[in-house]
């Protein structure tokens, strides 16, 4: 079930972000590791200030790099894109891997067209001619559903609607049929009817292109929709990983557990207040020591000498199934049991 | 677009009327005659009551403002000139020449200057503004943040000053200011105006150099921005089609309101360099109490800010296809 | 003011925003009908929860009730007294009664008060004066709301973005408030947060019996907060409904579709999980579809749709109070429960 039999595609080992900011340095990534195979999705899910977009803008080479210090290794298909050119990034980005934002209002010039936007990346990774590159702006549209789509290429975003818009950014990161997408919480801003709609959408052309996609989401439905893999941050660390139905069914890590009954759901008891995770996301500037959950965590003193705010836990990974937490596994199955029961009726 | 045009047109036309009408009020508010004044110190109640029939005050206010208005589209008599073809602005109570024929001798002197200093000034502000943006935090930032800070602190009586001492007087690398047509030598035009361009280009530098970074830090941070080099767009490509697309409708529209407010004389400056512009004749005639000329140099003053607001506009929607004009 | 009187009772209410243009003398050529229509009541201490997608009217039906906007047609009663068109004067007992509770918890405090001071606000300006003083009934809120009395002089950029919704709401409690609009309290908030508010906001109703109009987009909060439902599509109510009614028997298909497009953080492979697929995007407000205002989605439409707007009524096989504006209404023989029934598309 995990991603080691196939062949990995996307790698990133060890992966530290810091920025240094006028207050001191925000270490938004903090040791991160991750494998990704063609044609699968892995899910990261976190919070603000996770850590969750830095990754994706500096797998894309995307971050301040006056201001960030990188350190790690991130390789696609076996080449380093930490000491890759500038050039060189410029040659993969919108080719070989491509991302999604989710504001597209915003993420769309409003001074092109729709049709030159698209076009311009196909323009600029085949060296095609306007022509061909409208003909395919046109084919790209069609394919993500826009009704009338050699009227609708010559239209600016602002004429879209959000989820037209939200499709065409779609068609613009495919157009060079990319082997990597992230798509950085491209439903969120979206109604639930259209965010349904757009994630069909991704699951028809991951199937049709064989896209490995990096789905980034705050959404645990979401994931439950969409991935194969999940992963979980907190404060800049991967604090669980496994498949979307380890994750979901058998948490190991209590934020994890945590974010899954806090959620209201549609079915289950109403009368019952939720359970909420208490406390705030960790500042990154100044993160608290030992492991980054342990002041909201309610387990903290269930494990024996204070460990919880002295040592940081290892993420133990057996065949890509793992968190990063002091409780033992016994301990985990004892005392989760009762809220996953709580969820689960 | 017609549409756009012909509305803002119309509305430009009442703004005028209302600019002049305001003005001729205002002229009248203050206490000063300007017969008795051109008529002299041995003045007999005749003599005036000749001078004000023969300058055309002697008529209520609203009817001599109608046949200002009047003189402007069908032309008009007057008993001391005789006839003054439309478009007729009048005569100067102060030396009796004819207002239109002499703000048309002045403008040339005052376009050359605002046209010039913008050539100027646009080039060397948003060039280094544009620098700045891109070198955003680093030390070449810094510089012409702090050098842009101090020049647009400066004034033009002062720098003017200085700058004919130091680069004239005692080094003679320029020219003394000096007005040739263009069209007469263009080389001595240029080397005549070349000081006035660059003290008065400084000022406005500075200001555009700041305009311009603020305007591209803001729209290099845009998302659009971020998603063109995503999509694997060169840095320069990014920088101009899409940042520096972005901070140009800001720019356009104060340079036009700039532009305009420099067509209507550069008063400080042309006085600094002793220039025989618009701006001089405006500052005169307000000296001298000369209405059909200060008249004259407010409409065309006004129409320039309101030509160019018009220009801006159009310029804007084409920059921004979300402005629609209608 | 007898007991069977509703404490906020909504008739016909309407919002049009006007477009103007035209040459040479604009004038209004159209209207964005943003709220067209509504009818519903909220009882003391009842929670009212307003669902809807974007563009559906639901924060400008918020705005009508606490009167920031002007209606353009319609009643608002609030206990029995209309105040559809009241003035200043005879809004302000009752504005200090209705309080409002906004989605973002950054703009909606001013960074330059401190808390104390915000939450006093509203004494303030209704001039009321507790017993004790105002500073000891701001500590009391800030103890309610779960936040320190000794945080009293401290500024909203010290909090945490769930510690600031918390002064929202305590600042909406200080007048005692007998009904608060609550227009996307927790949309902007982290997930592990939201929980949080929604627990605050539940203790508050029941414990000081206070009505809310809950306005979300987030169906599973609503369904957590809520004791009934309104789901809006495009300015109008289609469905209004006990909770559980609403969300177990479904009977509008619009309603049917929304929650069948909420994903579940659940890995069930149940393929038997219901998937109505709504095609193209909601219609412009300025020209609604004729008739029903969702038929040009809707995989039931017919000719009668279009020519009749289906009233908003007890349809055949509601319970009291379960209304469905839908002529052809969704059955539950045929559709055991929402979340089981066959893929529309896929069957067909």
């Amino acid at each position: 079930m995990t991603s080691t039999d196939q062949q990995t595609f996307l790698s990133v080992r060890d992966l530290k972000v810091h920025f240094s900011t006028e207050d001191g340095v925000v270490k938004a990534v903090d040791g991160l590791s991750f494998d990704l195979a063609k044609g699968k999705t892995l899910g990261i899910v976190g919070e603000s200030g996770s850590g969750k977009s830095v990754t994706n803008l500096t797998i894309l080479g995307l971050h301040d790099r006056d201001r960030t210090a990188i350190d790690g290794e991130i390789l696609l298909d076996g080449k380093d894109l930490l000491t890759s050119t500038e050039r060189e990034l410029e040659r993969l980005r919108g080719n070989k891997m491509s991302m999604i934002f989710q504001d597209a209002l915003a993420s769309l010039s409003p001074y092109h067209t729709i049709g030159t936007q698209i076009g311009e990346t196909y323009r600029k990774h085949t060296g095609a001619s306007k022509k061909e590159a409208r003909a395919r702006a046109i084919e790209m549209l069609r394919r993500v559903g826009i009704p009338q789509p050699d009227m609708r290429v010559d239209d600016y975003p602002h004429q879209f609607s959000g989820g037209m818009r939200q499709r065409a950014m779609i068609a613009m990161a495919l157009v060079c049929d990319p082997e990597l997408l992230i798509a950085d919480e491209p439903t969120t801003a979206l109604d639930v009817t259209v965010q349904a709609q757009i994630m069909d959408l991704l699951k028809d052309l991951q199937q049709e292109f064989g896209t490995a996609i990096i789905f980034i989401t705050h959404d645990l439905g979401v994931i439950a929709d969409i991935a194969d893999d999940v992963l979980v941050m907190y404060g800049g660390r991967c604090v669980e990983r496994g498949t979307k139905e380890e994750v979901l069914r058998t948490p190991q890590h209590p934020y994890t557990l945590g974010l899954l009954s806090s959620m209201p759901s549609l079915e289950g008891p109403v009368d019952v207040p939720l359970n909420p995770i208490p406390g705030s996301p960790p500042s990154l500037l100044n993160p608290p020591s030992g492991c980054r959950f342990h002041p909201r965590c309610t387990f903290t003193e269930k494990v024996a000498g204070g460990l919880c705010s002295t040592e940081q836990p290892l993420l133990d990974l057996i065949d890509g199934r793992g968190s990063a937490c002091h409780l033992s596994l016994e301990q985990r199955a004892e005392f989760f049991a009762d809220v996953a029961a709580s969820r689960h009726n | 677009m017609p549409r756009f045009l012909v509305r803002r047109v119309l509305g430009a036309l009442v703004i005028l009327l209302i600019i002049s009408a305001v003005t001729f009020w205002l002229f009248y508010a203050v206490p000063r005659d300007p017969a008795t004044m051109s008529c002299g110190k041995n003045c007999t109640p005749d003599m005036l009551a000749k001078i004000r029939h023969n300058l055309g005050i002697d008529h209520p206010i609203p009817v001599q403002y109608w046949d200002w208005l009047k003189g402007i589209f069908v032309g008009r008599d007057y008993s001391g000139f005789g006839h003054c073809n439309a478009p007729c602005l009048g005569y100067s109570f102060a030396n009796n020449q004819p207002v239109l024929g002499t703000i048309l001798d002045r403008l040339p002197l005052t376009l050359s200057l605002a046209f010039g200093s913008a050539v100027v000034f646009l080039i060397f502000g948003i060039g280094t503004g544009m620098m700045a943006a891109v070198k955003q935090g680093k030390w070449q930032d810094k510089v012409a943040s702090s050098a842009s800070l101090v020049a647009s602190s400066m004034q033009i009586y002062f720098v003017g000053y200085l700058a004919m001492y130091l680069l004239v007087a005692k080094l003679n690398i320029l020219d003394n200011p000096s007005y040739t047509p263009l069209t007469e030598n263009p080389v001595s035009w240029a080397s005549g105006l070349l000081l006035p361009w660059l003290v008065l280009s400084l000022i406005w530098t500075a200001n555009y150099t700041r305009m311009t970074r603020s305007q591209l830090v803001e729209t290099l941070s845009e998302d659009y921005v971020r998603t063109a080099r995503a999509k694997g767009l060169s840095s320069r490509n990014v920088f101009f089609r899409f940042a520096w697309r972005g901070a140009m409708g800001p720019i356009v529209t104060i340079f036009g309101i700039d532009l305009a407010t420099l067509i209507g004389g550069a008063i400080i400056t042309e006085s600094v360099f002793s220039l025989q512009g618009v701006g001089r004749l405006a500052l005169s005639s307000v000296n001298r109490s000369d209405l059909p000329m200060l008249l004259g140099v407010t409409v065309l003053s006004a129409g320039a800010i309101v030509f160019f607001n018009i220009i801006v506009d159009a310029v804007y929607a084409l920059i921004d296809p979300r402005i629609r004009l209608s | 003011m007898s007991d069977t009187t509703p404490l906020l009772d909504v008739s016909g209410l309407t919002k049009h925003f006007p477009i103007r243009g035209g040459f040479p003398f604009p004038r209004t050529i159209g209207a964005v009908q943003a709220v067209d229509g509504l009818d519903f009541q909220v009882a003391t201490g009842e929670s009212l929860g307003l669902v809807g997608e974007s563009g559906c009217g639901k924060s400008t039906t918020g705005r009508l009730i606490t009167r920031l906007l002007e209606p353009t047609a319609g009643k608002i009663s609030y206990r029995g007294q209309d105040i559809t068109h009241a003035g200043r004067k005879r809004l302000a007992p009752i504005r200090s009664e209705i309080q409002m509770i906004f989605q973002d918890p950054y703009a909606s405090l001013n960074p330059r008060q401190t808390v104390g001071k915000i939450i006093a606000g509203p004494m303030e300006i209704n001039d009321i004066n507790p017993a004790g003083g105002r500073e000891k009934r701001v500590r009391e809120l800030l103890e309610i709301v779960g936040l320190n009395p000794e945080h009293y002089n401290r500024f909203p950029h010290e909090f945490s973005g769930g510690q600031r919704q918390r002064i929202g709401v305590a600042r909406a409690l200080a007048l005692e408030p007998k009904l608060i609009v609550a227009d996307e309290p927790v949309s902007a908030l982290d997930v592990s947060i939201q929980a949080q508010v929604v627990n605050l906001l539940q203790k508050v109703q029941q414990e000081l019996g206070i009505a809310f109009v809950f306005i979300a987009h987030d169906l599973a909060v609503v369904r957590h907060f809520s004791q009934r439902v309104a789901v809006m599509y495009l300015g109008k109510i289609v469905e209004i409904a006990d909770r559980d009614d609403l969300y177990g028997n479904p009977r509008h298909p619009y309603t049917r579709a929304l929650l069948s497009a909420v994903p579940e953080a659940t890995a069930d492979e149940t393929p038997a999980r219901e998937r109505i697929r709504l095609v193209g995007d909601v219609p412009s407000p300025i020209s609604p579809p004729s008739g029903c205002r969702f038929r040009t989605r809707c995989w039931k439409a017919t000719d009668k749709c279009a020519s009749e707007a289906p009233p908003l009524v007890q349809v055949e096989g509601n319970k009291p109070g379960h209304l469905t504006a839908c002529h052809y209404p969704e059955t539950a023989e045929t559709v055991p429960s929402p979340r089981l029934a066959k893929d529309p598309e896929a069957a067909a």
